[in-house]
């Protein structure tokens, strides 16, 4: 297996405050990479580097075959990105939304019409085609956001607490999205508050104050330190964090 | 360059479905080219006089009546006494009063000097100095009249006789409605813009832009190009209106007109979005365009003729861009200039142009 991003003594500091702290790892291609931590630990700031929203201090990494210090426009075509605030335009409708981010990545005319069809069939969206994005409750906005950011079929796709705020129910199918976009060789780096989401990740990194404190499967993580779930380890790991949220 | 088609197609949508920027657009020109005309103006009308008649005779009559007749007067009611025109300008009923003294008639046809005294209310400066010299030269025109009446040749009649060019009528509304023109597009052009992509920062959409393969400059130019068509429609607007209610046509071409009209609308958009893009919230760029736009009406010669200011501020003055569009605007209004005569200026905008387009293309930043 080939690694799709590898990040080597990432740094990110503001003035006097280090947000990430020499951080290093790699995410093998098609893999649920899980990135955990609390509040302030890091995890949106080092994702924003990854993805060429924010310029790395110091430390190397390359994403998608492209240096994130140098090559960050190229990086752009082959990946997808969620933000924790919902981004897409709530004043364009679902399907002006879907047609202006897939001709922003290139993606033609026909080819637009044809999967803006297939997406909305797959989510059962086809009487929401005309609605104004606002108007949508907050879980299927999640969806929508998530179906637009692998739009363009690209290699990773970053998703930060994509479920935030959404219900149980949602937040299943939400993970079945995931899997099945997986599925379709699509590397996935998620960030995320809840823990049992955490157990469906292939493997998981765990920030704690900038720096990554313990990498591994779910299941080996638990193992090491004597719990049952995912949920204990966080706590484990997270009580000796200097940060407060 | 499909990729500008798609966010185009976005810019027109979103500023099409807002609620109030399309309403905005038609009404703002309407309302100020149909207000501000009659208000925006330096002539001083209806000073309100009290003439304290002390000589209550044939001739006095004849000089107030002279007075009345002028127009620029609104008069007060006659009083009694020096105190009682006093009072009128301290209650505000009075602008200037001015006694006639008493034995006016019989001194005067006598020979001996006379002596008549105005006084003038200079709280409002511009109001009272205007209004105490046309009183005077009213006066001097009477004195005038009276000598030739008696055939006294010696009476200064008339010494001077001004022929006024370009503006034959001194209509101060033609003056203006040029400078409101550019009011309007520093408003409209310059604020629309410094609110848009600071508003995409604040909602969060910026990110997703972002994140995305769009080139700076065909974001930056998908958000110019609407504002650019903005700036002429509303322009072509106030062209019309000036047309319409006040019959003011341009002596000079509309070609070269709009030549600087669009020059001027992409410098001012320019402007906008790099004010918007160094903005992290639409408060922080609303006051920074203020400030612009405090700066280029009041210091771009729009009110305030440029050569009569101090001489460090002449500089800054030329380096303001209004101030070239104004020069353009007003030569072609009323002397019907042409491009050949104004090429400096033109020169001085396109160059404004190119800067601040470039400006907002290099000030927008992907990554922080």
């Amino acid at each position: 297996m080939d690694s799709v991003i590898k990040v080597e003594e990432l740094t990110k500091r503001f003035g006097n405050f280090t947000a990430v702290d020499h951080i290093s790892f790699s995410v093998q291609r098609g893999e649920i990479f899980g990135f955990l931590g609390a509040n302030g630990a890091g995890k949106t700031t080092a994702m924003r580097m990854l993805c060429g929203l924010s310029r790395p201090t110091s430390g190397r990494g390359m994403v998608a075959g492209y240096d994130i210090e140098t090559q960050y426009e190229d990086i752009k075509n082959n990946i997808g990105y969620m933000s924790q605030r919902f981004s897409l335009y709530e004043d364009l409708k679902v399907w002006e939304n879907i047609r202006l981010f897939g001709g922003i990545y290139g993606v033609d005319e026909k080819e637009i019409k044809h999967r803006t069809d297939e997406l909305l069939a797959e989510l059962h969206f086809e009487k929401e085609r005309n609605a104004y994005v606002k108007s949508l409750p907050l879980g299927w906005k999640q969806k929508l956001a998530f179906s637009v950011a692998i739009f363009h079929r690209p290699s990773i796709v970053f998703l930060d607490e994509p479920t935030g705020g959404v219900d149980p129910a949602t937040r299943r199918q939400f993970w079945e999205m995931i899997y099945a976009a997986a599925e379709q060789g699509i590397t996935i780096f998620v960030t995320t508050h809840y823990m049992d989401e955490a157990e469906y990740c292939n493997r998981v990194s765990i920030m704690v104050d900038g720096r990554i404190d313990a990498l591994d499967t779910p299941r080996r993580l638990k193992s090491e330190f004597g719990a049952t779930t995912m949920d204990e380890v966080f706590r484990a790991l997270a009580r000796h964090a200097g940060r407060k949220e | 360059m499909a990729r500008m088609g798609f966010l185009l197609e976005k810019e027109f949508k979103q500023f099409i479905r807002n609620a109030l920027l399309p309403k905005l657009v038609i009404m703002f020109p309407i309302l100020v080219m149909l207000i501000m005309p009659w208000v925006a103006t330096m002539e001083v009308k209806n000073v309100a006089v009290t003439v304290v008649d002390n000589d209550r005779t044939q001739l006095s009559h004849r000089l107030v009546d002279k007075i009345a007749a002028s127009g620029y007067f609104d008069m007060q009611p006659l009083v009694a006494g020096y105190r009682a025109g006093e009072q009128d300008i301290s209650t505000g009923r009075a602008d200037i009063v001015i006694e006639i003294p008493q034995g006016m008639e019989r001194n005067i046809e006598s020979g001996q000097n006379v002596a008549l005294q105005i006084s003038a209310n200079a709280v409002d400066g511009m109001k009272g100095g205007i209004g105490s010299n046309y009183l005077v030269s009213i006066i001097n025109d009477f004195v005038a009249e009276l000598g030739a009446d008696r055939g006294d040749e010696t009476a200064p009649a008339g010494a001077l006789s001004v022929l006024y060019l370009y503006n034959p009528t001194l209509n101060y509304r033609f003056f203006m409605i040029p400078a409101l023109m550019i009011i309007l597009v520093i408003t409209i052009g310059g604020f629309l813009p410094a609110l848009n992509i600071v508003s995409e920062k604040e909602i969060g959409t910026i990110e997703q832009i972002n994140v995305s393969p769009v080139r700076k400059w065909e974001f930056i130019l998908a958000k110019l190009i609407p504002y650019w068509i903005m700036g002429v429609v509303i322009f072509s607007l106030a062209l019309l209106l000036a047309y319409w209610i006040y019959g003011l046509a341009p002596a000079g071409s509309l070609l070269t007109i709009y030549a600087a009209a669009v020059l001027f609308t992409i410098v001012m958009s320019g402007v906008g979005l790099i004010v918007s893009n160094y903005s992290s919230t639409m408060q922080q760029s609303m006051f920074i365009m203020f400030f612009f736009a405090v700066l280029f009406i009041l210091m771009c010669g729009l009110f305030t003729p440029v050569a009569s200011m101090p001489a460090w501020a002449q500089v800054i003055a030329s380096l303001l861009p209004p101030r070239y569009f104004i020069e353009i605007l007003r030569s072609v209004y009323l002397k019907g200039s042409g491009i050949a005569e104004l090429y400096e200026q033109f020169l001085f905008l396109a160059g404004f142009a190119v800067l601040f387009s470039v400006g907002a293309v290099l000030s927008y930043q992907k990554r922080g």
